[in-house]
């Protein structure tokens, strides 16, 4: 390890710890802030453990998402907290396996569309049970949870999503998925299983996004499918990871902060116009960055590199 | 049963109508349009402000939206996305690009919708006339509507397989490399070809404006059927867009009369990737080199 690497651990060990204590000194609006902040980053990152590498758009950030809502809102009373968020990974990984077979055997493009429709298709199949099985549409959430307990799970959640996305770019899957992003046909002469190696990574990137779901659902008290599967979601996590660039680990967290702050100033000043405002952000970003910041910063690094020195 | 099929071949016209639009889109101009809805719900809104404001019927209505549609579509071709068509190394990354506009395009034309008639529901009532065929009633205006959307339908087969235009447009659709050796220019066709795809979402929002009622934010669930219907049916395949069509449509009403009418949408994507599982290039599509 050189000097840099030690003392990058200490920062981010030191950064941790501040962030931890931060719900003893912040007060309710600002931490309530803090775990927005904290929602979008550890949901745009997860998205992009998967879309980064292999380039497939995945819509369907929020169907995970709201189930791992109503498994809180349908368990949460009965069960204990860590047995239910173990019950919500468990569904949001074998959805992901179950649509990811199905649809990732076939083209990119018919995966986008799958997942598309994926959050109305699930938001339809709860509201027929809900009506015809339990005949209440609404549920109520409650689990004794606070906002506190909130916070410091998700920055849990957020330590764990860094440490999985940096373990799975060294081993092989990693590396295997890299290829597969640059060319599929190659990756498949090259003896890697690539649908096992799609379907795994979808499945872990599901796990968090719906773990995600499960942690906010006691923010609400009370759910119901057009609340637990807000199609916004899906958007606002695309469009995060694109502004920060996908295919780095870090660059979905650099996008998330600033436009979950632009996102929270939006829907507070300017509620009826602010789906045209986030559209033309979007625009933007597709045609300004198309490779988000973490691409312009390894183009100017790059220049800055190459550039001889001016002076000794 | 007869009335769960009259129903569901109307719903699968419209279904067919309504993706035939996209398949042009997608099939020659490359362009994977998630907007393709909204434009849909706009063309039933100007149908509605015509109907509402100045009293005019919307089949003549019809005459002014539809130029509407394709001015807007070549204006939109033109100048957002040419410079992703020219970025893009490959097809695939134009895919994905066009995908990632017309995803934020979506979120700009609902949010002007949205600005102007708010999230309420529209209707108008035109041609609810009862009319009695083969022992059913049905409403006249969803048989002027299935009419129309035949005609379209026909009239757009046709000038793709009888005209030398309609060819060139065909042969951009299977080789947009090989059609430019024998004299055809790519960038305008599918520049055509967008804006005509655009022309038919405006004739399909204003007939779907005549019998169904819309919203500024129902646009995603056209963009789905369409999508369905076209990826279902090969894409650029106008055949094909009708046989996934009716058989998307059918298998929707039949399930909503004898099943449950809240399970549709799971019988959607049922049928859907059944056929994907199948035939990956849809019912009418070529296997891909």
């Amino acid at each position: 390890m050189s000097p840099t690497h030690i003392a990058a651990v200490i920062a981010v060990g030191a950064g941790l710890v501040v962030l931890a204590l931060l719900p003893r000194y912040a007060d309710a609006y600002y931490l309530s802030l803090a775990i927005s902040l904290l929602q979008f980053t550890v949901l745009a990152t997860a998205w992009g453990l998967f879309s980064g590498p292999t380039r497939y758009v995945s819509l369907a950030t929020t169907a995970f998402f709201g189930v791992g809502a109503y498994i809180v809102a349908v368990l949460g009373e009965v069960l204990a907290w860590p047995l239910v968020l173990l019950i919500a990974a468990a569904i949001g990984a074998l959805m992901a396996v179950i649509v990811g077979i199905s649809t990732l055997r076939l083209s990119g493009l018919h995966f986008v569309i799958f997942t598309f429709g994926l959050a109305e298709l699930v938001r339809q199949l709860v509201i027929w049970y809900e009506v015809n099985k339990t005949r209440v549409l609404g549920r109520y959430v409650f689990v004794d949870i606070t906002q506190n307990d909130i916070f410091w799970q998700l920055l849990g959640l957020a330590v764990a999503v860094f440490a999985i996305g940096w373990l799975i770019a060294r081993s092989r899957l990693g590396f295997a998925l890299r290829i597969i992003g640059e060319d599929e046909t190659v990756a498949k002469h090259c003896g890697i299983n690539v649908t096992l190696a799609k379907v795994t990574l979808f499945a872990i990137s599901a796990v968090f996004i719906t773990l995600v779901g499960a942690i906010m659902a006691p923010r609400w008290t009370y759910i119901e499918p057009s609340i637990a599967f807000n199609p916004t979601i899906s958007f606002q996590v695309v469009i995060m990871a694109l502004l920060g660039g996908a295919h780095r680990l870090w660059g979905p967290a650099v996008g998330a902060i600033p436009l979950t702050l632009l996102f929270e100033f939006l829907s507070a000043r300017f509620p009826a116009t602010s789906t045209l405002i986030i559209g033309v952000v979007f625009l933007l970003i597709v045609y300004a960055l198309p490779t988000g910041v973490a691409g312009l910063w390894e183009r100017v690094s790059r220049r800055r590199a190459a550039a001889p020195p001016v002076q000794a | 049963m007869t009335n769960a099929i009259f129903t569901g071949l109307m719903l699968g016209g419209m279904y067919a109508l309504i993706a035939m639009g996209l398949t042009l889109q997608y099939g020659v101009a490359r362009i994977m349009n998630l907007s393709y809805g909204e434009f849909l719900v706009a063309a039933s809104f100007a149908s509605y402000w015509l109907f509402t404001g100045w009293a005019l019927n919307p089949l003549l209505g019809l005459a002014i939206v539809v130029p509407i549609g394709f001015g807007v579509s070549i204006v939109l071709y033109r100048f957002l996305l040419t410079p992703l068509v020219r970025r893009a190394a490959t097809r695939d990354a134009l895919e994905v690009d066009s995908l990632l506009a017309t995803f934020g395009m979506m979120f700009i034309v609902q949010g002007i919708m949205l600005t102007m008639f708010g999230g309420a529901y529209f209707s108008y009532s035109f041609l609810s006339i009862p009319v009695t065929l083969f022992g059913e009633t049905l409403a006249l205006n969803r048989l002027v509507a299935f009419g129309l959307a035949v005609l379209f339908g026909l009239a757009l087969y046709v000038a793709l397989t009888r005209t030398r235009f309609g060819t060139a447009i065909r042969a951009v659709a299977v080789d947009p490399q090989a059609a430019r050796l024998v004299a055809i220019d790519v960038t305008s066709m599918s520049a055509f070809a967008f804006a005509l795809g655009g022309a038919m979402v405006a004739a399909a929002g204003v007939l779907v404006s005549m019998f169904l009622t819309f919203s500024a934010s129902s646009g995603v669930i056209f963009t789905m059927k369409a999508l369905m219907v076209v990826v279902m049916g090969g894409v650029g395949n106008l055949l094909g867009c009708l046989v996934a069509g009716l058989a998307l449509g059918l298998s929707e009403s039949l399930v909503a009369t004898f099943v449950d009418p809240g399970l549709t949408l799971a019988v959607n994507f049922a049928l859907f990737l059944g056929v994907l599982l199948v035939k990956p290039a849809g019912l009418f599509g070529r296997a891909q080199r």
